[in-house]
């Protein structure tokens, strides 16, 4: 393949970068903006056209989803320690899935990245540099899409589905506002903000999201189709 | 890095580091014996005992799931853990905090399965810097033995099994203890850690120890202007056993 991989940083102890084929693709966004079913759609296309897929997200690693999630309900984590249980989560699915799949030439779709992980923290007060250095452990995808929705729509989509809006999602645990619905506006605002000035230092295609399903559909085809032509 | 003293912190941590079985359990045990006698606020933690992040610890290494990397992540986590929840307030509150293992075993094991020394370091560039290190330097025959003879089944993990230097537990432990303890002695002059004999007799190295705490730390400055609340970890020793008068009744 002419586009051979590289971690951002410091990499896996004994992974050799060179030896990563496949794509790995990730979809960036919001609750709301699309992500998931966009990655539903994807994987049907890709395997209908004959490329074998493995989907990886946040928080499902077999180590640590389960205590993860125990940890979050009662909101007693401290920052540091969230972000470095997140990134054992990630490090765990990255070792024993997306770096195997990538060897083995698959298309690596991912449901969100270490980018959702490196703002959430750094809304949270996080240092960017201790963030880039933590997550130097992984691959540069070959692909960043960050589906962009305005607050004012996720509010409305996130209602409208489960209707009401999540604890995490709003940034609840920042004390932004004791209202849910102007602690969700304010957390993705800043959520937006931490997205940007990681954009400085990554490389993300932002899709217009606000869009119908079918549209932002047509485009991620268009795009990937362009770089599976790259071989 | 800073030490907690040049942070302003009002209370101290001294930390021991060593391999296994060089005997440096003991003699912080034995110091924390000495401070709360002496009327001091002092507050022991051991590494890899945060509660929320046993579980998914002891998961791993029974199963064998762990990597190098994800090996050094979950102790990152678990020391994260108890250094924003225990230790960083009790240091605020003016504690003397003994740990039983600092950041310097991670940088030790971490770099030895092989992570990047620059990555380990700044994963825990988080925390200060222990305001005295103590390296106990036993031979490491001496350690092997201790260790050896006292516990005959080695884990997978404890063994360095992972690293696949041996098949053989035993010689595996050595190659993996050996090449620990290259890298502490490595760190010796980076990190100021002051060298404890550890070949010596127990009680020699306490009256070394205690000699060292006192010089370096003005312990009156500690003490507990009692009643005071005890930490939680502490509590169970609050408990008083119920009285005569109380049974009577």
């Amino acid at each position: 393949m002419k586009h051979s991989h590289r971690f951002y940083g410091h990499g896996i102890p004994r992974v050799n970068a060179a030896d990563l084929g496949g794509k790995l693709i990730v979809v960036e966004g919001a609750d709301g903006s699309g992500r998931s079913t966009q990655i539903a759609e994807l994987v049907n296309w890709l395997e209908t056209s004959g490329h074998a897929t493995v989907q990886v997200g946040l928080k499902r690693s077999t180590l640590v989803s389960e205590e993860l999630e125990r940890a979050q309900e009662g909101n007693v984590l401290s920052r540091t320690t969230l972000a470095l249980f997140y990134a054992t989560d990630f490090a765990d699915q990255l070792e024993n899935l997306i770096l195997p799949a990538l060897k083995s030439g698959f298309i690596v779709l991912a449901d969100r990245y270490i980018y959702t992980l490196m703002a959430r923290d750094m809304v949270r007060g996080m240092d960017e540099t201790w963030l880039k250095n933590l997550y130097g452990i992984a691959p540069e995808p070959d692909a960043v899409f960050y589906l962009s929705v305005e607050p004012q729509e996720l509010v409305q989509r996130n209602l409208s589905k489960t209707a009401t809006l999540d604890y995490w999602e709003s940034g609840m645990d920042l004390g932004l506002s004791r209202n849910v619905f102007d602690s969700f506006l304010k957390y993705q605002r800043a959520m937006g903000d931490a997205f940007r000035q990681l954009e400085k230092s990554y490389h993300f295609d932002i899709i217009d999201a606000n869009r119908s399903v079918g549209s932002v559909t047509k485009e991620l085809r268009k795009k990937i189709g362009a770089l599976l032509e790259e071989k | 890095m800073k030490t907690f003293a040049e942070s302003q912190f009002p209370g101290r941590l001294i930390a021991v580091e060593g391999l296994d079985g060089s005997g440096k359990s003991t003699q912080i045990y034995l110091l924390k014996r000495w401070l709360e006698a002496e009327g001091i606020k002092v507050y022991f933690s051991e590494w890899n005992s945060s509660e929320l992040v046993k579980s998914a610890t002891s998961k791993g290494k029974k199963r064998e799931l762990l990597t190098p990397t994800t090996f050094s992540l979950i102790h990152a986590t678990d020391f994260a853990d108890r250094y924003e929840r225990h230790l960083v307030p009790l240091l605020r509150a003016g504690y003397i905090v003994l740990c039983d293992r600092y950041i310097f075993t991670a940088f030790a094991r971490d770099v030895t399965r092989g992570c990047p020394p620059d990555w380990v370091r700044g994963n825990y560039s988080f925390a200060c810097a222990p305001d005295l290190t103590m390296f106990f330097k036993a031979d490491l025959d001496v350690s092997l033995n201790r260790i050896l003879e006292g516990r005959p089944k080695l884990k997978f993990f404890e063994a360095g099994m992972d690293m696949r230097l041996s098949n053989d537990p035993y010689e595996s432990f050595k190659i993996f203890q050996g090449r620990i303890l290259d890298q502490y002695l490595a760190m010796t002059k980076e990190f100021h850690f002051v060298i404890i004999d550890a070949n010596q007799a127990v009680e020699i190295q306490q009256v070394i120890v205690r000699k060292l705490v006192s010089d370096r730390i003005d312990l009156k400055k500690f003490k507990r202007r009692s009643p005071l609340p005890l930490p939680p970890a502490l509590h169970h020793q609050r408990e008083v056993p119920d009285l005569e008068e109380d049974k009577i009744a």
